[in-house]
């Protein structure tokens, strides 16, 4: 069978959707992803969270995060009585493995996942000295790895604890937002592996996403509000007790 | 603790950088006090003061660069400095000191003498005068009267510019809202103040060592003036001090309780016994003991001593447990860690304990090029006295 | 008015001072990154580095699109709203060339656990056992099929 031009014409799109489907685990950057299009935050439901840990592996593997440094992490708090002023809290290697169950019965026992809040009003891009770190025009905060001195005054100015210096890079680290996934139109990947969808990846400027609704209807927090620092990662079922 | 919170970010070096900085900035408002001020009694430190400065100055940047993860991509902090980081326009500010007050100020000052010393002298130092003089010979009376004015208006343009480069270090900590320990705004103010005693103090015993060095008579009258400044300086930081301590009592915020435990046992060494009881008690006991008792010059001498260095250590050791102590406890406030400081390693001791000699090595080679003990900025254009150079 | 032959070497210091100056605005041209200050104060290439980062986890959109019929089980069962990357890791590689890489074999008996085991903190309505007690040393997969993990769902597998 001799291949005329119109045979090639015929079999391109059949190819370019075969390749496609070959490329099914790593899709192209869309390249309609306009940044100012989107403004992203996260919803963390606490009723539902297991402490299961899933989400800490998760962001290891699909971040190459170093040992001992955490982007995200998860905290279990025990609550004796309604004593908002000292709970009592841990968190096993960041929960990477889950937790250990523990002997303590009685009182409010309940997990919060942690991440970078994505501030708006950031603290941490204000104090860079050079501008390694920002707020990108889609309201997520990255560092330059090429760009940051290792100084360390962002981890400093985080109120969250969510910075760490990476010793590999000797730069300035954090949660993303797995931003090379939300642009290619994928959720983050703790967002992705949590079980019970107690992470939810949020975009405030689409009007199609389900979670508006839900921001709407019920009572969430952010923490440590008194700073002032706009984060974008929403709490639901947030204790008192939660610092 | 946050997981992430258990490593401290800033070590010792940073420790040590406000102390450096802070050294200088106080030892130029000693030597402002003669230019400006026109408190004769100190005018045999006068140029001993701004060397001293220079010298700290010059020192001030290498535990920063020591610290950075890239110090090779600093000049980023010039090139693209992003202007609401206090560490950013610090730089500025630094660079600022250096070059338009403290530089110019010394060579100012100097100038006669580099011009005698880049004919007079022989060797290799000869070139380094050469270059000093930027090709310009004219020691005339005229020229000299100029630098004298300028060196006036560069002492006055350099007292706010001291406040500036020390307070901002102050603020880089006090601008911190994450940090409660940190986050006040009477954070450059006591860095102002501490930052004077200890300048005040490391200029006298430096003059009182070198006078013992010299074989030199140890100006009495001078140095009681210096230990009055020292006093009422100590005094007003003092003051500031518990106002910030009184106030974070009597308030009470959320972070009083974790703080005030950590004080109790983690910084019970550094902050209690070493900065408060030895570093600020005893020095001010002492130097109020020189101004009330009728002390002879030995034992004022002594005291002062003695006040000097508790006073220096004392002053280490409120930096320490600033960036220290900002560091050990958890922003839940809901627990603390421990500062594991290496020994070797590129932000150890040995490094922090090799940077805080090495300005006195610095010092030392200035005081060799460009020696303080001849007659200062006094005009002495007898023909005698510019016939014999300046030894 | 100073004679200005007298203050010559003040003119000689300023243009020390100006060679500095302009040494630096031409250190600033040269090593300024071109793309600095295009969206804010940080170089706009940094954001297209951060988000050519290669994906791990391949969605299970991508999962579904070829195990459908693992997909019909899971949709009907109580583990239908977890992603099946939870369980099998990341697996984009997997799923660009599905030849190359298989997925790892799982060890149930700590997968399981790690969600299911009992503990104080979890929410009171969901499904968590003391697994020393519940099995009596049995394997959790001998019982209980992953896709469809109620035992009376009535699936077969």
């Amino acid at each position: 069978m001799t291949i005329t031009r119109r045979r090639l014409l015929m079999l391109l799109p059949a190819a370019a959707i075969a390749w496609d489907s070959i490329l099914a685990g790593t899709p192209e950057e869309s390249p309609n992803y306009k940044m100012t299009d989107h403004w992203w935050g996260m919803l963390i439901d606490v009723t539902k969270c297991i402490g299961c840990g899933t989400c800490v592996q998760a962001c290891k593997a699909e971040n190459n995060v170093p040992d001992g440094y955490y982007r995200t992490w998860v905290e279990r708090y025990h609550v004796a009585k309604w004593d908002t002023e000292m709970p009592q809290v841990d968190s096993p290697d960041g929960a990477l493995h889950g937790f250990p169950p523990t002997k303590q019965e009685g009182g409010k026992n309940f997990f919060v996942p942690k991440l970078c809040n994505h501030c708006a009003d950031s603290p941490c891009t204000q104090v860079c000295p050079v501008g390694a770190t920002f707020v990108s025009p889609d309201g997520v905060v990255l560092v330059d790895q090429k760009y940051c001195l290792g100084c360390r005054y962002c981890i400093q100015a985080c109120p969250y604890g969510c910075r760490f210096l990476n010793p590999e890079t000797e730069t300035a680290s954090k949660c993303t937002l797995c931003y090379h996934r939300i642009t290619k139109g994928l959720t983050t990947a703790c967002c992705e592996t949590c079980p019970t969808g107690a992470r939810q990846l949020v975009d405030f400027k689409n009007p199609n996403d389900p979670i508006h609704k839900f921001l709407e209807t019920h009572s969430v927090q952010v923490l440590k509000p008194h700073l002032a620092t706009r984060a974008k990662v929403y709490y639901y079922g947030l204790d008192g007790s939660v610092r | 603790m946050y997981p992430n919170e258990i490593e401290l970010q800033w070590s010792v070096l940073i420790v040590l950088y406000p102390f450096l900085t802070g050294l200088v900035a106080g030892a130029f408002i000693l030597a402002s006090l003669e230019r400006v001020f026109r408190v004769d009694a100190v005018k045999p430190t006068y140029r001993l003061a701004l060397l001293t400065a220079l010298a700290f100055l010059l020192v001030a940047p290498l535990p920063l660069q020591l610290h950075l993860g890239h110090p090779e991509r600093s000049l980023e902090m010039y090139l693209t400095p992003h202007t609401s980081s206090a560490m950013a326009m610090f730089g500025f500010v630094y660079m600022w000191y250096l070059m338009a007050v403290l530089v110019l100020e010394v060579w100012l000052d100097y100038r006669r003498n580099i011009v005698v010393r880049s004919q007079t002298t022989t060797g290799w130092t000869r070139w380094i005068y050469k270059v000093l003089t930027l090709g310009s010979t004219n020691i005339s009376e005229r020229a000299l009267a100029i630098d004298n004015k300028v060196g006036w208006i560069i002492t006055i343009i350099g007292i706010p510019s001291a406040f500036l480069l020390h307070g901002y270090v102050g603020f880089i900590f006090g601008s911190v809202k994450a940090n409660p320990w940190w986050s006040s705004p009477l954070m450059p103010v006591v860095f102002i103040f501490s930052a004077m005693v200890s300048g005040i103090a490391v200029v006298m015993l430096i003059y009182m060592f070198m006078c013992r060095v010299r074989g030199q008579q140890i100006d009495m009258r001078c140095v009681d003036t210096i230990a009055k400044y020292l006093f009422y300086t100590f005094l007003i930081d003092f003051a500031l001090e518990l106002l910030d301590l009184i106030h974070r009592i009597y308030e009470s915020d959320e972070s009083f309780r974790s703080l005030d435990f950590m004080v109790h046992t983690k910084l019970y060494f550094p902050h209690i016994v070493i900065q408060i009881l030895l570093g600020t008690l005893t020095p001010i006991l002492l130097l109020a003991a020189t101004q009330v008792l009728p002390l002879n010059a030995a034992r004022r001498r002594v005291t002062y001593g003695i006040a000097g260095c508790l006073t220096l250590i004392g002053i280490f050791a409120m930096r320490w447990n600033v960036v220290i102590g900002g560091q050990l406890f958890s922003k839940s406030f809901l627990g603390y860690t421990t500062y594991k400081m290496a020994f070797v390693t590129r932000e150890g001791l040995v490094v922090a304990i090799v940077l805080t000699i090495l300005p006195f090595i610095i010092l030392w080679g200035l005081v060799k090029l460009l020696p303080p003990w001849e007659e200062t900025h006094s005009l002495d254009l007898s023909p005698v006295a510019l016939a014999h150079g300046d030894d | 008015m100073a004679n200005l032959k007298d203050a010559g070497h003040l003119f000689r210091m300023a243009a020390v001072f100006a060679i500095g100056i302009v040494l630096f605005l031409v250190l600033r041209a040269i090593f300024v990154p071109k793309t600095f200050g295009q969206y804010g104060h940080y170089r706009a290439a940094a954001i297209a580095e951060v988000a050519a980062r290669p994906v791990m986890f391949a969605g299970h959109q991508a999962c579904e699109s070829c195990h459908t019929d693992v997909l019909e089980v899971k949709s009907k069962g109580v583990h239908a709203h977890v992603a099946c990357e939870s369980c099998h890791g990341p697996l984009a590689k997997h799923a660009d060339d599905p030849t190359a890489l298989q997925p790892p074999h799982i060890d149930v008996a700590v997968l399981c656990v790690r969600c299911h085991e009992a503990n104080i903190a979890k929410p009171k309505t969901f499904p968590q056992v003391v697994s020393a007690d519940h099995s009596g040393g049995m394997v959790c997969d001998t019982c209980h099929k992953p896709h469809s993990p109620k035992i009376d769902s009535g699936v077969s597998q």
